[in-house]
């Protein structure tokens, strides 16, 4: 695959390189400084910085607006984009913001329940979904062209697209009958949600390869370290999606409190050094979620570190 | 077998038969307390006949306290056909009960069916 | 059919509290079905309000009626000899039926006595459950009889999401009850069917127009007018 956008990310993977990828949670408040810090926690560490957009359907600053920011500190953004709160002309109307400060880089999802958030009460959009999403982008960078038929000239979106897949939700059969389905509309690269199940997810990869979607897209891995025996019972239990084996939760569980954090890095280095040799996975997806500060020493640990220049990336 | 003089019997074949309108008219044509006396669960020569009844009384209840009327004032007993003294112990124990909660406020207010 | 819960009767007494006499109407179609508007109900509310009123000392002449529909005119009609003796109506029916009748007796304060929730089916007596959103584009036949729209909690057209677990969607935790995944149902019937290649191509965009975001629809057939 040659890279068609200015896209840092695509050109790592265009350039056979494994990528690593991280996210950045914004504030919950107004606050200039927050995203810019955490930001810089990740320079030099991960070829791009993800930023959720109101994730779980808490408010928070907005998705474009930190990715601008990032990109102003000469970082590379990726925009994540949930279908839940906006309609098409919303969405556009971003998208093409988005492109007006040079971010290059979309993650494509349809987002979790408002019911989920603090306002639940609100009402939702969801006049799209994530696959419909990804042909919006592709439309408009490929063909110039809004969903409403209108032709745009110049300032075209070049954006590298990418959507999210959660091996582990159900149905099993279907999630790579889905994953080709956001390929055929247009998905460049894939981040997964977090691994702890590596027999499923490796039985999900094999699917993958038996479609020939791996040599289509770009599967990144979906990192999560583990803090605390606590956290890994939450994710368990409460988060819908997530499949933590009962094997983790006792690694966890058998070690003292003051290490588990250790113990939580321990494993996710070993995840990373075992899907290394898992034929299609193209890089690594590191969501570090309030405990951003650990991801540099993740990328060092795990070998990935110094990042690889690629031309014409900042 | 003797029971109290306030009490005002109605006799059902089965007290699946009793509607919730029924308790409620009860009341409204003066009644200051209303109960129902059914077969012993599992017991009903309908089947289900008194768990209907149950529901009925459960939902009215509820009613009643949400509308300001002690839920006391409805209840549901359950007895055979041939424990004489139990029911007159019952109908002492309600009659207790409706004493100790005072009379209603008698209903003046009227209501008739339009006719369409 | 259209179903739709009981108000509260401490709700709908507040509102009628300072009236002298009220009509209680309710209505013998869907609303009857799922025991919130017909008859039995009217009587129920109609014979509550008289003791409560009566408890507190108020004079007020409650009476009932129950019209077959009240969603039309004909059957509203029946009403136009008896409505003037009242000052304020409060209707069992659902939304569209309360507003009929408002439409047609205007002077009167009419008041809802029902929630009118959706457009559902009878699973078993006492459980009603949604089927249908009126988008006014039926696409059941591209999903094996099973709509996206209502049943899908995000009304994806290219679903399931990351978040269906075991059949059931993710708002199953918030809700308090098992919300079937309508993706894994549709996957499940397509599949019997022989129809899996649906979910490799990516849907056709969803016109919203027909459906209540193009605004208050209206359905005008020539061929049945007079």
């Amino acid at each position: 695959m040659s890279a068609t956008t200015p896209s840092r990310l695509e050109k790592i993977i265009a350039a056979g390189h494994l990528a690593v990828t991280s996210e950045c949670g914004p504030p919950r408040n107004g606050d200039p400084e927050v995203v810019s810090r955490k930001a810089e926690l990740l320079r030099n560490h991960v070829d791009a910085i993800n930023v959720t957009d109101n994730q779980t359907a808490v408010v928070r600053q907005c998705s474009l607006a930190s990715c601008i920011r990032i990109k102003l500190l000469g970082l590379e953004p990726v925009l994540q984009m949930v279908t839940r709160d906006r309609n098409r002309i919303a969405i556009q109307s971003d998208l093409l913001g988005a492109t007006s400060f040079g971010v290059h880089n979309i993650l494509c999802l349809t987002g979790d329940h408002q019911r989920f958030g603090d306002h639940p009460t609100s009402a939702n959009v969801f006049d799209m979904d994530s696959t419909r999403l990804i042909q919006t982008v592709r439309m408009m960078r490929d063909e110039g062209r809004l969903l409403g038929g209108h032709q745009m000239e110049e300032g075209r979106p070049q954006m590298f697209i990418g959507a999210a897949e959660n091996p582990f939700a159900d149905p099993f059969e279907i999630r790579v009958l889905r994953l080709a389905k956001k390929v055929a509309a247009g998905a460049q690269f894939i981040q997964t949600q977090c691994i702890y199940n590596m027999e499923k997810f490796k039985l999900w990869m094999k699917q993958v390869r038996d479609e020939g979607l791996h040599e289509k897209v770009a599967v990144l891995a979906g990192i999560t370290p583990i803090k605390t025996v606590g956290m890994a019972k939450y994710m368990k239990n409460k988060v819908p999606g997530i499949d933590v084996p009962e094997a983790v939760i006792k690694r966890i569980a058998g070690v003292p409190k003051e290490n588990q954090a250790e113990e939580g890095i321990k494993l996710c280095l070993e995840q990373i050094e075992e899907l290394k040799e898992e034929e299609g996975i193209m890089g690594f997806h590191i969501m570090a979620i309030e405990w951003e500060e650990k991801v540099p020493e993740i990328v060092e640990r795990a070998g990935l570190f110094p990042r690889p220049a690629v031309n014409g990336s900042e | 077998m003797s029971y109290p003089t306030n009490l005002r019997i109605v006799k059902v074949p089965c007290t699946g038969r009793v509607a919730a309108i029924h308790l409620l008219r009860a009341i409204e044509k003066g009644a200051d307390g209303v109960f129902i006396a059914g077969c012993m669960e599992g017991d009903c020569h309908y089947q289900e006949g008194n768990l209907r009844a149950k529901k009925r009384v459960t939902y009215i209840r509820g009613l009643l306290e949400s509308i300001g009327v002690d839920r006391e004032r409805v209840a549901m007993y359950n007895l055979s056909a041939g424990m004489g003294p139990r029911f007159a112990e019952i109908a002492q124990e309600m009659t207790d009960k409706i004493r100790q909660l005072g009379p209603l406020v008698k209903s003046t207010n009227a209501g008739k069916e339009v006719v369409a | 059919m259209i179903m739709a819960k009981p108000k509260k009767a401490e709700e709908i007494i507040s509102r009628v509290k300072d009236f002298s006499r009220v009509l209680v109407a309710g209505c013998k179609g869907c609303v009857a079905i799922c025991e919130a508007g017909g008859q039995k109900e009217v009587e129920v509310l109609a014979s509550a309000m008289r003791i409560h009123f009566s408890q507190i000392g108020k004079r007020i002449e409650i009476d009932e009626v129950s019209l077959s529909r009240q969603c039309d005119k004909e059957y509203l009609q029946e009403l136009a000899d008896s409505i003037d003796s009242y000052d304020a109506v409060i209707s069992l029916a659902c939304g569209a039926g309360v507003q009929f009748l408002t439409e047609m007796y205007g002077e009167k304060p009419v008041f809802p006595g029902v929630d009118t929730c959706f457009i559902g089916v009878t699973e078993e007596q006492g459980v009603w459950s949604e089927r249908c959103q009126a988008c006014g584009n039926c696409m059941l036949g591209e999903t094996g009889g099973i709509c996206p729209i209502t049943r899908c909690s995000k009304r994806m057209l290219n679903g399931p999401c990351g978040g269906s677990e075991n059949g059931k969607c993710e708002i199953s935790l918030l809700v308090g009850r098992d919300v079937a995944c309508g993706w894994h149902l549709i996957y499940e019937r397509l599949k019997k069917l022989g129809e899996l290649e649906r979910f490799r191509r990516p849907s056709e965009d969803k016109d919203w127009t027909a459906s209540r975001d193009g605004g208050p629809r209206q359905i005008i057939r020539k061929d049945v007018r007079p």
